[in-house]
């Protein structure tokens, strides 16, 4: 506070300055389909490289639970993203550019690409036609399937929304983590305990990262990961540590019963997906509310030097903050 | 091209707004009374391209008459109302976090350095939404595509100024290139600092700093009229988030192999 600074408007009580509590930044107009396609298109990412490397092994039933669960991800994907279009019937207007400015139009050439790979590689698989191609198409998926899984992060944090934006150094890994922890619960499900045994290490390591990097996410957002313990996303986010914790500790100490090892699978993945859809929803509970664009960018501001400030421009003499 | 807009001249009669919605055909989309003051538009959007902030604050000033004297603060603890108005518009930023993210191309930069939205391209993904630091960009209930300002690009390739503009009676909306633009604005910031309002600063009109093709003359912090007071161009990290990306994904192929380490079964 200095000399001259004005008192609030009088319609604003809360103590955050803004233009009668209106938000700055709109609001995304994604909906339920996005953080469903964060999830489904993670966990196929994790899953083909999953396949190649049981293939590798000589796993076969782990390799085939793997080339379904990413063939199952990469046929979903489309559908839900094509649905939350405006106007689903352009969605190829996407695929007459290359750009790769757009996280999301290369994220769609990215989507494009191994969604062709995964069905190459499952029909071969199941019909028992082409092997050659099919592994050759399976290690095309394997290398497409890890940034299939990380760019979503980039496509969330290249946005203004204050939560995404400041947290993209964590997104990537945040996403890497929680979709190596469903594909490698998704390979735990199906699978004999014996087989599923490197599935289950997946599911472990990748949920003990999940559950790490989140804390460090919040600790790094600071001020902003307020809305990660409100309202819709600190629901979710709460469910989400819970099954994620709990279903690690179940597949990691009973991981010789079938039975608790699926039941902490299935715990896993409903702790990935409620991940996905807490960082949808602190997104939009950060844009929502103009204290988390004005705060946030007011200490900003504070911190850099005077002439560094350019934004605003003061007559010579002129109050500046 | 852009704009200028000088706040201190503003009377808030709307007529921007209406000249937009008569020459653009923006839907109007009348809701009730909001109580905040004169403003029943309440933000930018897909169908309001100007909005008209009216800004209501307990200041100690004398009592507003016609020209500047009447925004000199008044003798120290006599209570007093101010009125702040201001058209806000879209920045058509040098710069454009929603031209960058849109992934179809729909999101271009035309022959006037104005941005703006090719309706028959763009699909609706709404990504330039959240990108935008200003909250100009959203999509129409029922068309379900993204529309915003197009500092009248029709007008402006038949050599004539944007709607907004031409209908403004104060001169509060000035319209040119933005180099003659920014002389005009730091001439007007000097003449009202000397008739002894302090609190008048520009935003936006510093090339060095978040370019805007549209800037303004405001008498108070930019949040005080919803705009933010420390934009900033996302976008030029795209590369780096590209890098944590890659990075995570190497981590996720090796988190894989490791997995298998130790037997497969």
């Amino acid at each position: 506070m200095t000399a001259g600074r004005p008192e609030r408007a009088v319609s604003q009580e809360d103590g955050h300055r803004s233009y009668y509590g209106r938000p700055v930044l709109k609001q995304p107009v994604w909906t339920w389909e996005i953080p469903w396609y964060f999830f489904a298109g993670g966990t196929a990412g994790a899953s083909a490289p999953l396949a190649l490397a049981a293939s590798l092994a000589g796993n076969r039933r782990l390799e085939r639970t793997a080339r379904l669960a990413a063939l199952a991800g990469a046929a979903a994907s489309p559908a839900l993203l094509i649905s939350d279009l405006g106007r689903p019937e352009r969605f190829y207007n996407m695929l007459r550019v290359f750009k790769p400015t757009s996280p999301m139009n290369l994220g769609t050439w990215i989507l494009s690409g191994f969604g062709t790979a995964t069905g190459l590689a499952a029909a071969s698989d199941l019909l028992g036609v082409f092997p050659r191609l099919g592994r050759a198409a399976g290690a095309a998926a394997a290398l497409l399937g890890p940034p299939l899984a990380t760019y979503t992060a980039v496509l969330v944090s290249d946005t203004s929304v204050p939560v995404w934006h400041e947290a993209r150094r964590e997104l990537p890994l945040l996403f890497a983590a929680s979709s190596a922890a469903s594909a490698g619960a998704v390979g735990t499900i199906f699978n004999p305990p014996e087989a599923a045994r490197p599935a289950r290490r997946l599911l472990v390591g990748g949920a003990a990262l999940e559950l790490a990097i989140s804390e460090a996410m919040k600790r790094r957002l600071g001020d902003l990961a307020e809305p990660y313990e409100k309202e819709e996303a600190g629901r979710y986010e709460q469910l989400s540590m819970g099954l994620t914790a709990a279903g690690a500790a179940l597949a990691a100490l009973g991981g010789r019963s079938r039975l608790a090892a699926a039941l902490g699978g299935a715990l896993v993945l409903g702790g990935a997906a409620a991940k996905r859809w807490a960082v949808f929803k602190a997104g939009f509970q950060s844009a929502r509310d103009p204290k988390y664009t004005v705060d946030h960018q007011r200490e900003r501001l504070q911190r850099r030097p005077p002439e560094e400030r350019r934004t605003e421009t003061f007559a010579r003499g002129g109050r500046g903050r | 091209m852009g704009f200028f807009t000088d706040t201190t001249v503003c009377i808030g009669c709307k007529a921007c707004e209406v000249a937009c919605k008569e020459w653009n055909d923006v839907p109007d989309t009348i809701g009730l009374l909001t109580g905040e003051s004169y403003d029943n538009t309440s933000a930018l959007g897909a169908d309001n391209w100007r909005h008209v902030a009216f800004v209501e604050q307990r200041k100690p000033v004398k009592v507003q008459e016609a020209g500047l004297e009447g925004l000199e603060p008044s003798a120290e603890g006599e209570d007093g109302f101010r009125w702040l108005m201001s058209s806000d518009v879209c920045k058509h930023c040098t710069e454009a976090p929603c031209l960058d993210v849109c992934p179809t191309g729909a999101i271009f930069r035309t022959e006037f350095g104005t941005v703006v939205v090719q309706e028959d391209v763009c699909n609706g993904c709404g990504y330039c939404i959240p990108a935008c630091p200003f909250g100009v960009l959203d999509r129409r209930q029922g068309d379900g595509r993204v529309w915003k300002c197009t500092l009248c690009y029709d007008r402006l390739k038949g050599h004539m100024e944007p709607a907004c503009a031409q209908a403004c009676p104060t001169d509060s909306i000035q319209f040119g290139p933005l180099d003659e633009l920014r002389e005009k604005a730091n001439g007007r910031l000097e003449m009202v600092h000397e008739a002894g309002v302090t609190d008048a600063r520009l935003y936006g009109a510093d090339e060095e700093g978040y370019g805007m093709g549209a800037f303004f003359l405001l008498l108070d912090d930019p949040e005080v009229y919803g705009l933010p007071p420390d934009p900033e161009v996302v976008t030029r990290k795209t590369k780096s988030l590209w890098g944590a990306a890659a990075a995570a994904a190497g981590a996720l192929a090796l988190g894989v192999a490791a997995a298998f380490a130790g037997g497969s079964r």
